[in-house]
């Protein structure tokens, strides 16, 4: 690659000690790079590891051992002013949207105060900005004063997408964003994650156990299992030609429309 | 396994659910017809809010169907079970019809063991024959240690593991048809798999029916031969599976195969996405309940409702699927008069 990489992550391991049980080993020697404006889908079955390997990216889960760079420098050992820097240009989402949203924010509310944190817009700019930070994410000026509880799942998660967008991050992690929509409300969301790689630069890790989700969004993908990366590369040779047998048995667990309906061409299936 | 049957094991009417709200009335089920055979598989897939899982617990007159006003006709194994009450309408829960759900903690007693609330499930044996047959029912769902998931509390085990024990409880009355609503969407792919697998596996083991909800037509494609899809109430499609999916005639089935990413499909391609949402049924507009979301809409379609329309083994009910009418000229079966609601 040529690019520079914006992150770069060696041997990073995550590992929990519950108190009074052995400790839990849920990230073990990950490594890969990252760069600016590219797309990396994380896929693997429920319990490897994806959700603490992206805790410990965006800095809410200590990495147990390993280096991690953004730009080129540990975000562990910047000063104050630059730790807030970096805590602006490393945003995620979440699963459960309406779960993190505060619920007694309205959208406008919570939109306002992501800016003001990062003093981003004049207090007499924020009502200009705030809309157009819901249009870009597909969502009407009206939903500005609703409250999370009063919004479906699809519409939170856009304005999880637009909270993120407010602060203008380098990098977004999308942890499972649509695992909990409809087909049509999932569609629109990864046509937007894609137009906002597209049109903003900005560099992208989406995790989901969908790899059909996987493939429509990310260049490169990264199969993880127990803990480690055990096949990473280019979304199209990992999805065409995998070499690792268990990229070949998630491949083949994926319920696809157009291989199932093949399938049954060829008489195996039986019903 | 699909054998030919000469009577369908359940065949569903018309059937229309409606709820008393403040004074009003909503009907999120409006028209819902569909046959399943002994032993067959069948699908109802839609968006969420199409009336699913209401047209699933209408079957049983689960909560809160029980409180609904149901009409059309639910014939089961020979019982028309919308006039079942009491002992009867119980004997058809218990062993009749059985569900499994998406949250698999909506039917486990989350204080009891694992066992003791399948052995509850058993009351046609003997109290001292029910913790091994409890024991055995878990062995054949697969799970990797039954004696050890048999002694547990729910929240001891997976959620792949939760969806296997609560199978093991709706199999134990050994049911003429399996219910699975949603049963696998928390999970990953791989554990899905396995889940659904058994359920094939356990359906031709003791001849039972299933008929699956979802809104993954990947599950559909694979393992299931009749498919109903379902849009704001009613059943708007229906058909073989293959072909259905293959060949979508009504434009909400066309939407739904178009929003789903595949896995063969080069990165960068937009989705199709049917824009909109499901609007709530106190909502639900006149003429064909899709028109404002339909890409395909003519004037018609927003003030007269389409007929269903038949044609070799398949139902549609869009104007398309008519056969091209001379303009002007008055559809050959007009269409059934649409209540207004208040
Ligand atoms: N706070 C914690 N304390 C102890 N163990 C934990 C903790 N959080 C996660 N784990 C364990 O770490 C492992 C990895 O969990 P993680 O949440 O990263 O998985 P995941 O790949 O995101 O799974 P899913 O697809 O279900 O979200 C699991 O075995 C999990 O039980
Ligand atoms: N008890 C009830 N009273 C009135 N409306 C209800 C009730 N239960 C469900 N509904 C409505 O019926 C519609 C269909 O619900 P449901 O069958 O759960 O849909 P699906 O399973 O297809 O997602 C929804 O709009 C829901 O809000
Ligand atoms: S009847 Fe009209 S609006 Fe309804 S699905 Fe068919 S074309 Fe679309
Ligand atoms: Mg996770
Ligand atoms: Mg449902």
């Amino acid at each position: 690659m040529t690019a520079p990489a914006l992150l770069t992550v060696e041997d990073l391991h995550v590992t929990y000690r519950p108190p009074g049980r052995p400790p839990v080993e849920a990230v073990r020697g990950v490594s890969f790079s990252l760069a600016a404006g590219a797309s990396l889908g994380i896929v693997g079955e429920s319990g490897c590891g994806k959700s603490s390997l992206a805790r410990a990216l965006v800095g809410l889960q200590p990495a147990s051992a390993g280096t991690l760079r953004f730009e080129g420098r540990d975000p562990a050992r910047l000063g104050p002013d630059a730790a807030r820097a970096h805590r602006r240009a490393v945003q995620m989402v979440f699963q459960d949207a309406p779960g993190s949203l505060n619920p007694r924010l309205t959208v406008g509310q919570a939109l306002a105060e992501a800016l003001r944190v990062h003093r981003l817009a004049a207090p007499d700019q924020l009502a200009d900005r705030t809309a157009a930070l819901l249009a870009r994410v597909g969502l009407p000026a009206s939903v500005l004063d609703a409250y999370p509880r009063e919004l479906s799942g699809g519409q939170c998660q856009r304005v999880s997408f637009a909270r993120c967008l407010a602060v203008q991050p380098r990098l977004l992690l999308a942890d499972e964003p649509v695992s909990a929509l409809d087909v049509s409300v999932q569609a629109r969301i990864l046509n937007l994650v894609r137009a906002l790689q597209a049109e903003l630069g900005l560099a992208i890790i989406l995790i989901s156990h969908d790899l059909a989700v996987v493939r429509n969004v990310c260049d490169r993908v990264a199969v993880m299992r127990e803990g480690v990366f055990v096949e990473q590369g280019l979304a199209e040779e990992v999805f065409d030609r995998p070499q690792h047998p268990y990229t070949r048995e998630l491949l083949a667990a994926v319920p696809d429309v157009a291989r199932e309906l093949a399938r049954r061409k060829d008489g195996k299936v039986t019903c | 396994m699909c054998p030919d049957m000469p009577h369908p094991l359940l065949q569903v009417d018309q059937l229309a659910i409606a709820f008393r709200q403040d004074g009003a009335e909503t009907r999120p089920v409006r028209s819902v017809s569909f046959t399943l055979r002994a032993g067959e598989r069948a699908a109802l897939v839609g968006e969420s809010g199409c009336g699913k899982s209401l047209t699933a617990l209408a079957l049983t007159r689960l909560p809160p169907t029980d409180r609904a006003r149901v009409s059309g006709r639910i014939r089961f194994d020979g019982a028309d079970t919308l006039a079942l009450r009491g002992a009867a309408l119980q004997g058809l829960r218990r062993s009749g019809i059985a569900y499994v759900f998406q949250d698999p903690s909506a039917s486990l007693n989350p204080v009891m063991r694992v066992s003791d609330q399948i052995a509850e499930c058993l009351p046609h044996l003997r109290r001292a024959a029910r913790p091994a047959a409890a024991r055995e029912l878990l062995a054949r769902t697969g799970l990797p240690d039954p004696a050890r998931a048999a002694r547990a509390y729910p929240c001891e085990l997976s959620g792949g593991q939760q969806q296997r024990a609560m199978l093991a409880m709706a199999l134990a009355a050994r049911p003429r048809l399996l219910v699975a609503d949603e049963p696998t969407t928390a999970l990953d792919v791989t554990t899905q798999r396995q889940v659904l697998d058994l359920i094939d596996e356990l359906a031709d083991a003791f001849g039972m029916a299933v008929l699956l909800i979802t809104h993954n037509l990947g599950l559909v494609a694979g393992r299931i031969r009749r498919v109903s899809v379902m849009y704001a109430g009613e059943v708007v499609e229906s058909g073989p599976t293959a072909d259905v999916l293959a060949a979508p005639r009504h434009p909400y089935t066309r939407g739904l195969l178009g929003a789903v990413p595949s896995l063969d499909a080069p990165r960068g391609a937009a989705l199709r996405d049917i824009p909109g949402t499901v609007p709530a049924p106190d909502a639900w507009p006149a003429g064909c309940a899709f028109a404002p979301r339909c890409d395909a809409a003519q004037p018609r379609c927003a003030t007269l409702a389409p007929p269903e329309h038949e044609q070799d083994g398949r139902r549609c009910r869009c104007w398309l699927a008519q056969a091209p009418a001379p303009e002007g000229a008055a559809p050959a079966s007009p269409p059934p008069p649409r209540r207004t609601l208040p």
